[in-house]
């Protein structure tokens, strides 16, 4: 037996207190086998060490949630016996490495994670963050990423319906991939974890084990000495195709009731999976490594615990099932064994070649492993200078802000995903939210994702809220009710105190929309110790909504749609210009306060411009968010091709007004006669609105002075991205 | 006996793929790249010692699935 | 009118053609796994679109060496109806029952939009409810529908009348703008665009309707 050195301790990315901790709940010195086993389930990904104690503090709860944090994923009640299960996920790192395989099995773990648990998926999102443009990797990250969850998604016939993208230069070393995926399924057959009774066999399903995804610094270990470098790869490769064949199975092993737990083999695969299951089952598992199916030869029982091989589950079954399960998979080709049993021990015992290589109690890898309370060190929120040149051109600047990375069309980006299978799709990439119809019904799932970096690095506690604030908003604006969030936390060090400090402002800000708007969180996953350079990156918390339309007919687009309509927008505009895309892009200057978020007039307002959708008074509406007011209204002038003539008597200072970025805002389109009951019927509710213009023409005229054709805006704003991405290139092979 | 097929685009059928590997490595400086055309490499274990018959067989897996002879042509490699 | 539409591993449209075939001609259609060495009494086959086996090796290739695939060719023999979308039309390429290849796109993208296609010929099964020279949105979502073939063949395509459906902005590189082709007997109709996509105004239009309205009527 390998003995355990100090080096190997550190290699496991274990500190002293933590091995003194191993040593004291083994009361022995483990085998290098519970080393990696222990190393794993209380890594900062599994175990959420840093993060544990502010989490507990999110809302998690609501009459509609019929499963919060803590499975696979989250599950919602969207009526008529119908559930709605999803997730989001981070594949950071993997992606920053090999950006095809990485985005691509990123898509696959988030599917896997939905399917386990019954649900057919039905929709995918994706947050992208990258470095700046000019950073010489950021074409291919770019590419590879784009390509890989296309090449993924659209193998597996799931529609990819949206996201967000942002570049900014704190992520050059260290770009952002998350990964959201929603299914469908019956309430009443919602499958979890919990390997509940002793003596039921254990199942491997899926694709075989090999030697994927074991990372290089925990092999560091003398008994690897002599492997070669093609024995350790560290890129997992994703096999779509097999997945595919995966989902299918499990879905028909599904309708039978031979399931009694499910669990997707993710991170840490075999040895994740296997203790899960077993401490929320409150039994113990016995697995016999000999039994798994294998793609390499003479692989070590460390190698297939720690394996992070893809398109892989594990199930426990009800006892005498088996032969009708492997039939399933059989037909499926894919493979199936029984390579262990459960037992009332509450221990995770492994025997690999007639050896126990393993033996350990399950409550040392979960409720034991530790928690921290890192200290944190709060600073001022970004306070500052938002002065700017009052002399510059309104519309040019408009131009140039369509034209920005971050504000740019995304058409290069969706159209290499498949946003139409299923037959589903109601609202495509390019809106506020995607709408997804629930197959064969008239309603429909709303689905957005969000979170505005910026903000977040001058006020983590806003930027958390705004997030919230922002999905509320998306979901709102195409006419759906918001029903719940999906984290994805993606942060810096947490050792280091200000970053510390980033996550648990930002935890609370997000807790405190998501109470106020109640649109409770119901599953996540945090990404810490994202770095460029030792810097942080931005506090990116990313929100995943889903909301729901109970009619799908009654849904509002962004695009303007009839000549001679009135523009009105809700909500006041200060004119806040802290943290703006307008300083930013105009002045250079990422300067100012993030902008505050008042959930109470969020609610407000969301709640008024929903029951005009809902009544079918309104079918023209945006959000507005990055850019301000007329980047909302020049969006919704390309997206129909009809022009606007819009002004406001008076105005003191025509920037602040056209591009500040207050919160709680949407732009609404309608004919004359609505629009005076709608402006009458906002007054009578204090809501603050006003007539902006109406619709019409092919030009965007200002002011009844200035003006822009919405072609040249929509050849700006279509532009960017192709004119980025048609540099030199080597094509992905795939 | 252990095989190698290769499988390329015929001549005269355009090679999008390899028209813009080449512009790439043109761009990354390598000026003396002319036309490039790519395809791929299959590595097949047969159990089969006469060289004759695997031959034989070969060809007709490629005719059959492992090439596209309305775009593709093959090369078969026999190791040992 | 009685259909079947071919299951192959991850040729994932399956649901999509069945649905379609459903709403269209009020008829579930059979749903045929890929190892069936036979094919029930149907009218109509289609070969959907997807991913069938990932994709690999080339797109198309290994479905058309399937098991069921004997019992297609037997149907299209015999002047039964083959309709193949996307994926369907590159394995009915790759088992020969079309002529030709589809070929990595142009832009070397997976590219997913609606494109404008004209309709080219109206003298057949599949689209006599349009009228020639109709210009239809339906969309296209692959990333190899480059249709390739040499002169001569295309030359007789043209001139037999047997180019269906031709792309008004090629997305993919397409040899003329080809977006959908006959084979000879003009009973077996290959397309990259999806009909079943455009079949019910919520999702996105009704230019595919036609095309099922045209097979109903040919075949009842």
């Amino acid at each position: 037996m390998t003995a355990i050195t100090p080096e190997m301790v550190k290699d496991h990315g274990l500190s002293e207190s933590e091995y003194q901790k191993i040593l004291d709940l083994m009361g022995r010195t483990p085998t290098l086998v519970e080393l990696g086993v222990f190393s794993v389930m209380w890594s900062e990904h599994c175990s959420y060490k840093s993060t544990r104690a502010h989490l507990k503090k999110l809302p998690t709860k609501a009459p509609w949630v019929l499963q919060g944090p803590g499975e696979n994923a989250g599950v919602i009640d969207i009526g008529d016996g119908d559930a709605a299960i999803f997730k989001m996920e981070s594949h950071n790192h993997p992606s920053f490495i090999e950006p095809y395989q990485g985005a691509a099995t990123g898509v696959g773990g988030i599917m896997r994670d939905v399917f386990t648990m019954g649900a057919r998926p039905i929709a995918m999102m994706n947050a992208l963050r990258f470095g700046e443009p000019s950073h010489p990797k950021t074409r291919h990250l770019v590419s590879g990423v784009v390509s890989g969850i296309g090449g993924y998604g659209n193998c597996m016939g799931v529609p990819t319906v949206g996201g967000e993208v942002n570049f900014h230069k704190s992520y050059n070393g260290n770009i952002l991939v998350n990964a959201m995926c929603v299914g469908l399924a019956k309430a009443d057959n919602i499958f979890y974890s919990a390997a509940k009774g002793a003596g039921n066999p254990v199942v491997y399903i899926g694709s075989k084990t090999g030697r994927d995804g074991i990372h290089g610094a925990t092999m560091a270990s003398a008994e690897f000495d002599d492997a070669s470098e093609e024995k350790r790869p560290t890129v997992q490769v994703g096999d779509p195709f097999t997945e595919k064949l995966l989902l299918e199975a499990c879905l028909e092993l599904m309708a039978t009731d031979a399931i009694i737990a499910i669990q997707d083999m993710g991170a840490a695969g075999l040895t994740s999976s296997s203790a899960e299951m077993g401490d929320k089952g409150g039994s113990g598992i016995e697995l016999d490594l000999d039994k798994v199916p294998q793609r390499e030869a003479n692989m070590t029982a460390y190698e297939m615990m720690l394996s992070e091989s893809q398109e892989r589950m594990l199930a426990v079954l009800k006892p005498g099932r088996e032969a009708e399960a492997e039939a399933i998979f059989k037909k499926w080709e894919l493979d199936f064994a029984v390579i262990g049993v459960t037992t009332d021990t509450r221990r995770l015992v492994v025997k690999h070649k007639a050896e126990v290589v393993a033996d350990m109690p399950i409550t040392a890898l979960s409720d034991e492993a530790p928690v921290y309370e890192r200290p944190y060190q709060p600073r001022e929120p970004k306070g500052g200078d938002v002065s700017f040149d009052k002399s510059k051109s309104v519309l040019a600047s408009l131009k140039a802000i369509l034209a920005a990375p971050d504000m740019a069309s995304r058409r290069w980006i969706w159209e290499q995903y498949d946003n139409s299978v299923m037959n589903d799709t109601v609202q495509h990439p390019g809106g506020d939210a995607a709408v997804v119809r629930v197959h064969g019904s008239s309603k429909a799932l709303a689905i957005t994702t969000d979170v505005t970096p910026r903000y977040a690095k001058a006020d983590p506690y806003q930027g958390g809220a705004q997030a919230v604030a922002e999905s509320y908003r998306n979901i709102t604006a195409v006419g759906g009710t918001p029903l719940a969030v999906t984290d994805n936390l993606n942060y810096g060090n947490p050792q280091k105190p200000e970053i510390m400090w980033e996550i648990v402002a930002g935890i609370d800000g997000i807790g405190a929309a998501c109470r106020a708007l109640d649109y409770p969180v119901i599953g996540g996953n945090c990404s810490l110790y994202n770095e460029t350079n030792g810097e942080g990156i931005l506090p990116t918390p990313a929100i995943g909504g889903v909301g729901l339309l109970k009619d799908v007919t009654k849904m509002a687009t962004v695009a303007f749609k009839r000549q001679g309509d009135v523009v009105i927008v809700i909500g006041e505009t200060k004119g806040h210009l802290g943290q703006s895309i307008y300083l930013r892009e105009i002045e250079g200057r990422e300067d100012g306060p993030a902008p505050r978020v008042d959930p109470a007039l969020e609610k407000k307002h969301g709640d008024f411009v929903r029951g005009l959708i809902e009544q079918s008074r309104v079918d023209t509406c945006h959000d507005v968010s990055d850019g301000g007011l007329l980047v909302a209204v020049a969006e919704m002038a390309i997206g129909g091709g009809i022009g606007a003539s819009i002004g406001v008597a008076g105005l003191p200072e025509p920037i602040p007004f056209w591009f500040g970025e207050d919160q709680a805002r949407y732009v609404i389109a309608a004919p004359f006669e609505e629009a005076d009951r709608i402006i009458e019927e906002a007054r009578a509710a204090y809501i603050s609105v006003a007539a902006l213009g109406k619709t019409g023409g092919d030009r965007l005229v200002l002011e009844d002075s200035n003006s822009v054709s919405i072609a040249a805006l929509k050849a700006a704003h279509e532009g960017w991205f192709p004119n980025f991405m048609s540099g030199e290139e080597i094509p992905m092979t795939n | 006996m252990k095989a190698r097929v290769f499988v390329t685009l015929k001549n005269g059928v355009l090679d999008p793929q390899g028209k813009a590997i080449g512009h790439a490595l043109n761009g990354l400086g390598f000026g003396s790249v002319g036309e490039v055309r790519q395809g791929k490499v299959i590595d097949l274990e047969l159990n089969e010692t006469d060289a004759g018959k695997a031959k034989a067989e070969l060809k007709a897996m490629c005719d059959k699935l492992l090439a596209n002879t309305v775009i593709e042509k093959y090369e078969i490699e026999l190791k040992g | 009118m009685k259909s079947a539409v071919i299951v192959f591993p991850a040729a994932n449209c399956d649901r999509d053609a069945k649905v379609a075939l459903e709403q269209m001609t009020g008829q579930a259609p059979a749903m045929v796994w890929h190892q069936d060495s036979e094919l029930p009494d149907v009218d109509l086959v289609v070969l959907p679109g997807g991913f069938s086996y990932g994709d690999y090796l080339r797109c198309g290739a290994m479905a058309s060496q399937s098991r069921v695939m004997q019992a297609v060719k037997a149907h299209a023999d015999k002047g039964g109806m083959v309709l193949g979308i996307c994926n369907g039309f590159q394995v009915l390429t790759e088992s020969g029952l079309l002529p030709g290849a589809l070929m990595r796109n142009a832009g070397l993208k997976f590219v997913c939009k609606p494109v404008t296609l004209s309709v080219e010929e109206t003298q057949n099964a599949f689209a006599r409810h349009y009228e020639k020279g109709q210009e239809i949105t339906v969309p296209v979502a692959h990333g190899e529908g480059n249709y390739y073939a040499d002169e001569e063949t295309l030359n007789r395509l043209e001139g037999e009348g047997r180019v269906v459906f031709r792309y008004k902005g090629n997305p993919n590189g397409s040899a003329r703008d080809i977006a959908g082709i006959l084979n000879d007997k003009r009973n077996v109709l290959g397309m990259m665009p999806h009909p079943e996509r455009v079949v019910d105004p919520v999702t996105g239009g009704t230019d595919g309707r036609a095309l099922f309205h045209s097979l109903i009527e040919t075949l009842s």
